[in-house]
């Protein structure tokens, strides 16, 4: 039972064609970085995988799944933990596995990029889900963020889930990739 | 989720400006009286179609944080993923806007017919047109909040397109507070349940097409 299989995919960007013929599957321990140049589509490719936007072309097969990216999606008003504990889930594990535990009760406006990338990884790491989709996961984390991140995508692949990135950078790991753009 | 949604709004809603439309309100009231003159008996007349006037730009004025916020910081696409469909936030999103400004307004109704010497019978009319008329009143802005978010002074625009929507709503609860006819109300409760039908439709679909 693979958690998402994309098929001859196609994505349209306006008049223009993003990608097209973009063909894989993620079986559960499996991961993939998608990379390409600025523009290549990387980001557009996690927001189709999560649902977010419609294939031209294609087919997609997908699970329950969870997506980190740029968007805080955090009432910024809110203490960390609290605002983190709106979309469920063991926070607090997620929380100490990407070291933003002594934060729990800072709100949320007060964090920095780096602080809110690793919250946002949390929210991730605490839905339960069997998919993760990272859109850029290291912009802003330091070193150790970098490593807590690998290290939690270790422990989810060994546990029988899949990882979809999307990066320009090398993430920690051996990680196959798929190719976007010239 | 959707209780949880909607507790999150209606915090949002109160700790942020709940008390301007309310203020808005009352301001109205005090002026009118001013500019029409202190004659108990015009004023008597025209008073409840001027606090339904009132009611009805005091409910636009946090149009713009309805929506535009959530879409912009990534919330209503993380609500998708989490199961929870576009029309149920839309749903939600309504329950929290009435809740922020119905009550308060039902409230903010007795020191303004005091105001504009509004007798208990109108009063009673009144006070029941808003309880019928609001819940429609507050499905309007969100729809509207959907369609001109991401663009530039949303809140002009807004107030263009939820207006010229409003105004039958506007007819027939002046009208119901203005002779108390059953007609009109039935016709004011059809106009609500229209809009409190429609909107959580218009709203998903705009929030779908603003994704990008």
């Amino acid at each position: 039972m693979s958690l998402m299989r994309f098929d001859r995919v196609a994505l349209d960007r306006g008049a223009r064609r993003l990608f097209e013929n973009v063909s894989f599957t993620l079986d559960p321990g499996e991961r993939l970085q998608v990379t390409g140049p600025n523009g290549a589509g990387k980001s557009s490719l996690i927001r189709l995988a999560a649902g977010l936007l419609r294939e031209a072309s294609g087919q997609i097969e997908r699970g329950s799944l969870a997506l980190a990216d740029d968007h805080v999606a955090f009432d910024r008003e809110l203490p960390l933990k609290r605002a983190l504990g709106f979309w469920g889930g063991p926070v607090d594990e997620a929380m100490e596995a990407l070291g933003i535990a002594h934060l729990a009760n800072v709100p949320v406006r007060l964090l920095s990029s780096g602080q809110l990338k690793r919250a946002t990884l949390a929210r991730v790491a605490a839905s339960g889900t069997k998919l993760w989709l990272l859109d850029e996961p290291l912009n802003a984390l330091d070193s150790d963020g970098a490593e807590r991140l690998s290290e939690a995508i270790d422990q989810h692949l060994s546990s029988g889930g899949a990882v979809l990135a999307a990066s320009h950078q090398s993430i920690p790991g051996e990680w196959p990739k798929l190719g976007l753009g010239a | 989720m959707i209780g949880a949604l909607i507790l999150r709004d209606l915090r949002r809603g109160l700790t942020g400006a709940a008390w301007l439309p309310i203020a808005f309100f009352l301001l109205v009231a005090t002026l009118v009286p001013f500019a029409i003159g202190p004659d108990a008996n015009l004023l008597g007349r025209i008073g409840a179609g001027v606090l339904w006037i009132a009611a009805l730009t005091a409910a636009l004025l946090p149009v713009e944080r309805l929506i535009e916020s959530d879409r912009a910081d990534g919330v209503l696409d993380q609500l998708l993923l989490y199961g929870v469909a576009d029309e149920t936030t839309a749903v939600a999103k309504i329950a929290a806007h009435w809740l922020s400004f119905g009550p308060l307004l039902f409230l903010a109704a007795f020191p303004a017919a005091a105001l504009l010497g509004i007798d208990a019978a109108a009063l009673k009319r009144l006070l029941l047109s808003i309880w019928i008329g609001t819940p429609g009143l507050a499905a309007l802005a969100v729809a509207v909040a959907a369609l001109t978010a991401e663009l530039p002074r949303a809140g002009s625009i807004a107030g263009l397109l939820l207006l010229p929507i409003a105004v039958p709503l506007l007819i027939f609860a002046a009208a119901f507070c203005g002779d108390g006819s059953n007609q009109s109300m039935a016709l004011e409760a059809a106009i609500s349940i229209l809009l409190l039908a429609g909107s959580p439709f218009v709203t998903a679909a705009a929030i779908r097409a603003s994704r990008t």
